[in-house]
């Protein structure tokens, strides 16, 4: 079966949509009707994209409007007799076609205090942990920094805050190194004031789209929140906790 | 005229995956100044995709290992054909550097006493891998990379190197164009490492992104260094076989290391019927011993599945040519069966392979804990690479170092799963200590800009002719030639013919012709790329002609037994002074005699 995808072309912000047309098969996703566009159509249609697996995180983009990896989503998920817009992240400067420029998000992560472990429990150098509090971190590192959760952010998508706020990815990954079990490092100051944890008003949306189903909001963001806050100071981690983590989402 | 920006490192790191960044962080703490570059973002090498763990004879979960067992089970994985020095002191330093990720962040699955966790895999005689889940090299890159990047480097991401350049004999440079914006950096240095891993992407069914074209063994090979190796390519026995759209993608060892079965049309385990001789002490009698092996028993030996990647993959082929294959072509692997033996069978398929379980789910509607997936051989891995001095790293060019995938040597005619993930860290951390300490005792050198101009100029060549070539369909052809003629079972007449095939397409390629602008242009760098398949290809297909007899990963069916003679030699390409590609035997490097008695105690 043919399909129609209307793929964002330009450079740097200005560009229009074309539509392509393409044969579709069994279990294809999109970044594989990408790649035949690109193979026979648009040899110079920029995407990026590594492992087609989802492990990588490279594919991100908009597929009918939401934030996805290319990879993992499935035609057979889509309405194919309408066209199957695929638009490049908002969140971030735009640099060609479906690619954007996210440099932003690794000078963010240099930022934050980097790992620093306990001095070793045994002599021979090494540590002691046991499996649960490994597994406790164990959600948060599984991201793959695709940054799906920082494009749909309001705070950055649509107020762009990004000097005021490090956005979910880098709470996640803060709150992956304070609950590592070896770490020593104190975060929270930075947390409230350079890293501005308070700009989050828990809409959930971040949660919505992480493709690893990290829950960022209740398992990283309010934990955080409660830590470096006095519970009078923030009204919305007093709200939560009030109706037992059940806040409505957009 | 073409122009150029300049940018001086000390050590310059060509590739960012594992070994590059070790290597990195290792040149960093010499105090000399380091650059890192690589093609896609950072974090983003293949070294992420390692699913099932990094080897290190730490003795955590089976005390009676050693790196004296490790280098052995390496050795008789390779057929002794590796560089024995490199076995050995891979074997030696594994340990100390995975605890040293420990320090940097790393959390590996713990034992019942908050030790490092470790499990079996194929070809190691003991539990050996260190893991998380199947997700380790997600673990390893991303604890590499958040160190790395506060020991002071400078970071060129999204940079693509197309030449290597040197004075008196020396490497001094290399060409780059950034990929977003299309223009060219020359990098002057005074040591180099190459990092840049596989070649995967030579042939149509691989679980290899598109960053695999060989580009570092191509790099070196017009740079005048020595390949060696070349015909040794890993096809891993279990990639996807179904939907068509992910042909190839890997289905970790990690399966089979937890007890996953493999079983051909008719419901029989086929494994059990082809034992190799050299493995058969070690391996189980019977499914039960199998299964005991695999829940840590440690009396019982390992179930068959387990056995070496290049014998399970030809199994396989065997299973389908004979018509006992599964419906899309593979054959049956199932780990839902443990369920007959353990209560809460499914919560702990999801415990232990979470990617694999999501994996399975989301691209072919299969619930791996109830069904049992479809699977066949894929392009993974390639032995062979840059010939490199086993303690320093250094390749037959002067500053020219070579770590991870895209050197030769560690793994012989077969690697053993885990065995890369190690040899990224331990041998990534020795290139960069051998390049600093190079790089100090050096003075820098211009390339000559002439020779640098020359490269800009091929390199946008394929602008002047928009009408020419498809770059895509020239590469998709190469792929299905190498796969079906210098695939898994090779034969000299096919090889002659891939061989004048490879005239061909080198003909077209330049005549290859891209469209659009310099600006983030896929169509232009697969242009670019395919010089560097094409010269790996040819490489491949010359020393798969001259090794005749199987071994690891070379298997010709016209010679389908192992020659002892050809068991004590590598064979090496280079680039002749008459420019042409030229393939010569030399003696297996580092043989001992502690080696050979260690080989003899555990055999
Ligand atoms: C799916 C999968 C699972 C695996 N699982 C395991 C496992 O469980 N255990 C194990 O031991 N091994 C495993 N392997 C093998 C192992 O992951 C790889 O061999 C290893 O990661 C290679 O690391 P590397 O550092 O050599 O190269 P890579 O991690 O591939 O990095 C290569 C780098 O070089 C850069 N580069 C390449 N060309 C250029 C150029 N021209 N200019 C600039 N930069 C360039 C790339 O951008 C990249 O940064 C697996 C492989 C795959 C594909
Ligand atoms: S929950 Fe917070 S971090 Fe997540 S999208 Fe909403 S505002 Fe942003
Ligand atoms: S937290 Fe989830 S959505 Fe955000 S970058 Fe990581 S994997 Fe992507
Ligand atoms: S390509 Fe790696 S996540 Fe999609």
């Amino acid at each position: 079966m043919e399909a129609t995808f209307r793929i964002w072309r330009g450079a740097l912000g200005s560009g229009t949509f074309a539509d392509y047309r393409t044969e579709t098969s069994d279990g294809m996703v999109v970044l594989d009707a990408v790649h035949d566009i690109q193979a026979t159509q648009a040899p110079d249609l920029a995407v990026r994209w590594n492992c087609k697996a989802g492990k990588c995180g490279s594919c991100s983009a908009e597929v009918n409007g939401r934030p996805r990896l290319m990879c993992m989503t499935r035609l057979s998920d889509l309405d194919l007799s309408k066209p199957v817009t695929i638009e490049p992240m908002q969140a971030f400067p735009h640099s060609r076609d479906l690619v954007t420029d996210v440099s932003w998000n690794f000078r963010v992560k240099h930022q934050i205090k980097p790992f620093t472990p306990r001095t070793p429990d045994a002599a021979d150098g090494t540590w002691r942990m046991q499996q649960e509090d490994v597994d406790r971190v164990q959600e948060f590192r599984k991201c793959i920094e695709c940054f799906l959760c920082q494009d749909v952010c309001h705070v950055l998508r649509d107020h762009h805050l990004h000097e005021e706020f490090v956005g979910p990815r880098y709470l996640v990954y803060t709150s992956a190194l304070e609950m590592h079990p070896l770490d020593t490092q104190e975060r929270r100051d930075e947390l409230r004031k350079a890293h501005g944890i308070g700009y989050c008003n828990i809409t959930k949306c971040c949660t919505t789209v992480c493709p690893e189903g990290i829950q960022i909001t209740d398992n990283a963001i309010i934990p955080m929140k409660e830590r470096v806050m006095d519970h009078a100071f923030d009204p919305i981690v007093k709200l939560v906790g009030l109706m037992t983590g059940k806040v409505a989402g957009p | 005229m073409p122009t150029w920006d300049t940018i001086d490192h000390d050590v310059l790191v060509i590739g960012a995956g594992g070994a590059g960044l070790r290597a990195a962080i290792e040149a960093a703490s010499h105090g000399v100044s380091v650059g890192l570059v690589c093609k896609s973002l950072l974090g983003k090498a293949h070294t992420v995709m390692a699913e099932g763990g990094v080897a290190a004879s730490l003795g955590n979960v089976d005390d009676r290992d050693s790196w004296q067992v490790h280098v052995t089970d390496t050795l008789r994985g390779g057929q002794y054909v590796n560089n024995w020095r490199m076995a050995e002191l891979h074997a030696k330093e594994a340990p100390d550097r995975v605890r040293e990720l420990e320090a940097w962040g790393a959390l590996f699955d713990r034992t019942s006493d908050g030790k490092i966790l470790q499990r079996n895999f194929g070809g190691h005689r003991y539990p050996r891998l260190a893991h998380v889940g199947d997700r380790t090299g997600l673990e390893m890159i991303r604890t590499l990379q958040d160190h790395g990047v506060h020991q002071g480097m400078d970071v060129h991401m999204e940079v693509t190197v197309v030449s290597l350049h040197k004075r008196d004999g020396r490497v001094c440079g290399a060409l780059a164009y950034d990929r977003e914006r299309g223009r060219f950096r020359l990098f002057r240095a005074k040591a180099i490492v190459l990092a840049t891993g596989g070649i995967g992407r030579a042939f149509a069914v691989t679980s290899n992104s598109w960053e695999y074209t060989g580009d570092g063994h191509a790099l070196a090979y017009h740079a005048g260094a020595a390949l060696q190796d070349m015909e040794f390519i890993q096809f891993h026995p279990t990639g996807m076989v179904w939907p068509p759209s992910v042909r190839g993608i890997l289905v970790t060892e990690g399966v089979r290391g937890e007890g996953g079965i493999l079983l051909n049309s008719e419901g029989r385990r086929f494994m059990f019927d082809d034992i190799p001789e050299a493995y058969r002490t070690q391996t189980a009698d019977t499914p039960d011993e199998g299964w005991r092996y695999v829940t840590g028993d440690k009396e019982a030996r390992r179930p068959p599945e387990l056995l070496t990647r290049d014998h399970v993959a030809r199994c396989i082929v065997r299973e389908v040519r004979e018509g006992r294959g599964s419906p899309h072509g593979g054959v049956f692997l199932d780990i839902a069966w443990i369920k007959t033996h353990l209560p809460k069978a499914a919560e702990h398929i999801r415990r232990k392979l979470p990617s694999m379980y999501h994996q399975f789910k989301a691209l072919a509607d299969i619930d791996i804990t109830t069904t049992p997936m479809e699977v066949g051989p894929t392009t993974h891995y390639v032995m062979g690479g840059i010939r490199v001095d086993g303690d320093t790293q250094m390749s037959s060019v002067p500053g020219l170092f070579a770590a991870g995938e895209v050197a030769a040597g560690l793994h012989g005619s077969n690697r053993l799963g885990g065995n890369s993930l190690s040899d990224l860290i331990v041998f990534g951390k020795r290139a960069g200590e051998h390049a600093a300490s190079f790089a100090k005792e050096s003075a820098a050198l211009e390339p000559d800009a002439g020779e640098v101009g020359e490269a800009v100029r091929e390199c946008l060549a394929p602008f002047d002719r928009p009408s020419g070539e498809n770059p895509y369909a020239i590469q998709n052809d190469l792929q299905r030639m190498m796969q079906n003629q210098v695939g898994i079972v090779r034969q000299e007449g096919e090889m002659l013919q891939a061989a004048e095939a490879l005239r061909e397409l080198e003909a077209r390629a330049r005549r290859v012709g891209v469209t659009g602008h310099r600006e983030y242009n896929p169509g232009w760098h697969t242009a670019i790329d395919l010089a560097h398949l094409l010269t790996v290809s040819e490489a491949v297909i010359r020393s798969a002609l001259e090794r005749k007899e199987s071994r690891g990963g070379h298997f010709r069916d016209d010679y389908p037994e192992k020659d002892p003679a050809s068991g004590t030699i590598n064979f090496v390409v280079q680039k002749g002074p008459d420019g042409e590609m030229h393939v010569r035997p030399e003696p297996v490097v580092g043989v001992t005699d502690e080696l050979r008695r260690l080989v003899e105690t555990f055999k």
